[in-house]
This record gives structure tokens, C-alpha cells and sequence, in this order.
């Protein structure tokens, strides 16, 4: 069936195609998120491999972002004499931008290829029709745990992204660069306020999560079945991932500000 | 694949570390006056120019912040600005004579009303207006004002020599 789709053509007659085919997938999944049983233990299985095992690559790249910024930070601040601002300035940007953008791109790399290439490598080796064979719903049984998993595992990521990333900062402003460091989190403090910047900053996360899961899952659900439709649909799955992040940020921002 | 219980440990430690991390955030954040909970009332005021003032600017006494600038509009009859202050009630009771003014931290810094209580023996009430408002003072105009000489205010002790 979702072979069909895929061979929807070119034109407007098969982008509107892909676009419907992309949107009921996406209903069908949301519909199985509906608590049933049997689905926490897979559900914690798949939270285990997108979530704990990103963990790793999220807190050294939230180390080197935070202390990039504070480095870039102080050397453009301190021009103006502001370099006591610096702290603002990290926190600021990590929270409303780039915690869930640079988060979801990581994801997106870490997380969003294996789970293409996993589900490709089913298609191929028609373990996916399998499922169907056996009367057992391939989208309910494959799509809706690691769903779950990628929107609960991003938000809590790009937490421990902006958590890593301002320790990070600390070390290069207060350590390095010698900045007072009460004047650095009192600045964090002040500037960084809950409603404007830390619920906006999760409740994006969370819509990547579901953007960057979602295209990874359909990339890999809708591959065409061989070596080739595999690499094809991570390169997808990346790809589209990364940009739609991108491209949804610049529009969460123009909604929210 | 792993035997299932490291898994689970691994996922649950995961949730755990996330959410951790989430709440401090939450609590490195300074929350608003709104989320604070805190007993609030408000008041007005009158500006006849209340410069790059902002929704959410500090309302401070004596350099401590005790409020913040709820909404900024413009009056359609005097054409002056009426801002309304959200004020805590734990500041303690405002004399009713209580001026306002708009006043800048450092040279180019962010703009905040600064309140000087009065003498009055009644206090302010929510929905009050404060009487007593000095408006924002506008570099260029300070600046126009000494370079082409003023009217009144230049004849103070800063008047330049040229001109």
C-alpha cells in the first residue's frame, strides 16, 4: 500500500499525494498514542535508545556550545565594556534558541538516522509486511512507541543541552576570562525569565521532537525496499529533519515574538 | 539487544537527568511577578513622553524593584501616555502623594519608573492614579536644547558659552 504511495510521481498531483499520504500517516500515529497495554515497556525501550543513549553526544555538544558563546560573548562584550552582561547573553540565546534548535539538529543526526535506518532495513527485509500478514498493525506495533519516545526525549534533552552548556559557560567566563561570578548568574537570573523564555523554549523542543521523529519515521516506514532505498531514506530523514527544524524555528519565532 | 533491565534502568535514569535538569532551569530562571504569586494591585500614571519605556520595565523605590509596567497606552483625548504599574503589596502601603518618574540606568541603559513616596496620610489603592509623574528625560532633546539654546531651562549653570 505505502509502496503505491510512494511511486505517487512527480508534479503537483504527487506532491499532493506525498503531502495527504505524510498527514494520515501522521494521524494514524497520533491516533496510537492512545494508552494500551503492553505499549510502557516499549515505549521505555525505545525511550532507552533515542533518549539515554543521545545523552552522550548532547552533553559534550552543550559543553562546547556554552563555552564558544561565553568565549565569543565576552570578547564582543567587553568592546563596550558590558563584558558583566555576558551571562545574559549566554543564557538568553541558549534557552530561547539554540538549546531546542542545536538539540533537534543533534537528534536529528543521532537519533533520527538510526531510527530511518532501522525501519528501511524492516522495509527491505519485509519484516514490516510481515507484521501486516500476521494482522498485527505495523504503524501501532513500530511508529508509535519510537514517536513517543522522540517527542518525550527532546524536550528533556534540550534541558540537559542548556544544562551542560551554561555550566560550560561558567568555566570559560568566571574561570577563565575572570568574570565575577556572582555578576554572571545574577545577570542569568534576571534576564531569564520563565514565561518568555523557558516554557517557549521547551514547548519548541517538543514541536521538533515531534517534526524531527516524525520525517525520520516516515523516511524510513515509506523507503523503498533495498540497499540504496535505505541510504536514501536516512539521507532523508537528515536532511528534511534538519531543515524542517530550521524552518519551523524561524516561524515559532515570528508566531511567539 | 541488552537484557531488559539495564534498559529500563537506563531509560528511567534518563528521565530522571532530563527532568533534573528541566527544574533547574525552571529555578536558575528568575520567574516574573505573574508566576511569583505574590499579592499585586495597580495603579496609574501620566507621561507626557515616556521615551523606550517597555511592558515589563522595573518599578522601583530606593533602587529596589517592587513592580513591574503592566501596559503602556496612548490617551485619545490628551494624547499623553497612561502606563498602569502592577505593584506588590508586600512593598508596603504607597502615600498617596507618591511621584513617578522615568528614569534611565546608566547612560544608555534600560529605562524604569523610580517612585518617591510622599507625606499623605491616605495610601494608594488598586486603581489609583499617581498624580506626580515626571516624564522620561530624551537624550537629543537634552542635547538640541544645549547646542541651539533653550528657552527657559537653558539659563541653569550647564548653559554653554556659544550661544
Amino acid at each position: 500500500m505505502s509502496e503505491r504511495r510512494m511511486d505517487a510521481g512527480t508534479g503537483l498531483v504527487g506532491a499532493i499525494t506525498r503531502l495527504g499520504a505524510s498527514v494520515l500517516l501522521l494521524g494514524n500515529i497520533l491516533l496510537g498514542c492512545l494508552p494500551h497495554r503492553g505499549m510502557l515497556r516499549e515505549l521505555l525501550r525505545q525511550i532507552y535508545l533515542v533518549g539515554a543513549r543521545t545523552l552522550g553526544i548532547i552533553f559534550v555538544g552543550g559543553m562546547f556550545v556554552g563555552l564558544v558563546l561565553a568565549l565569543q560573548g565576552v570578547d564582543t562584550l567587553s568592546r563596550f565594556g558590558a563584558s558583566d552582561a555576558t551571562g545574559i547573553l549566554v543564557s538568553i540565546s541558549l534557552y530561547r534558541e539554540l538549546g531546542p534548535v542545536l538539540t533537534a539538529l543533534l537528534f536529528a543526526g543521532r537519533a533520527g538516522s538510526s531510527l530511518a535506518a532501522e525501519l528501511g532495513l524492516m522495509r527491505s527485509t519485509d519484516q514490516i509486511s510481515s507484521l501486516s500478514l500476521m494482522g498485527i498493525d505495523p504503524v501501532r506495533r513500530l511508529l508509535v512507541p519510537r514517536f513517543l519516545a522522540g517527542v518525550i526525549a527532546v524536550p528533556l534533552l534540550t534541558a540537559v543541552f542548556v544544562a551542560a552548556a551554561l555550566l560550560a559557560s561558567h568555566v570559560q567566563a568566571v574561570w577563565y576570562f575572570g568574570i565575577d561570578a556572582g555578576a554572571y548568574w545574577g545577570g542569568i537570573v534576571d534576564a531569564v525569565e520563565l514565561q518568555r523564555d523557558v516554557v517557549p523554549g521547551l514547548l519548541k523542543a517538543m514541536l521538533f521532537g515531534v517534526a524531527v521523529t516524525f520525517l525520520s519515521l516516515q523516511a524510513g516506514y515509506r523507503s523503498v525496499p533495498g540497499a540504496e532505498g535505505v541510504a536514501t531514506a536516512t539521507t532523508r530523514a537528515v536532511a528534511g529533519a534538519s531543515l524542517t527544524v530550521l524552518g519551523l524555528n524561524f516561524v515559532f519565532g515570528l508566531l511567539w515574538i | 539487544m541488552k537484557p531488559l533491565r539495564s534498559i529500563e534502568f537506563g531509560a528511567g535514569l534518563f528521565l530522571i537527568l532530563g527532568l533534573l535538569c528541566a527544574i533547574a532551569l525552571v529555578v536558575v530562571s528568575g520567574s516574573g511577578l505573574a508566576s511569583s504569586g505574590s499579592d499585586t494591585y495597580q495603579v496609574e500614571a501620566r507621561f507626557g513622553n515616556i521615551a523606550d519605556l517597555k511592558l515589563r520595565s522595573p518599578v522601583v523605590i530606593a533602587g529596589v524593584r517592587i513592580g513591574e509596567v503592566e501596559s503602556i497606552r496612548l490617551d485619545p483625548v490628551q494624547f499623553d501616555a497612561r502606563v498602569t504599574l502592577r505593584l506588590e503589596s508586600s512593598a508596603g502601603e504607597l502615600p498617596l502623594d507618591t511621584s513617578a518618574s522615568i528614569v534611565t540606568s546608566g547612560v544608555l541603559g534600560n529605562r524604569y519608573i523610580l517612585l518617591e513616596p510622599g507625606g499623605d496620610v491616605e495610601v494608594l489603592q488598586n486603581g489609583d492614579e499617581l498624580f506626580l509623574t515626571q516624564s522620561a528625560v530624551v537624550l537629543e532633546q537634552l542635547i538640541s536644547r544645549f547646542m541651539f539654546g533653550g528657552t527657559d531651562e537653558a539659563d541653569d549653570s550647564s548653559q554653554p558659552e556659544e550661544e
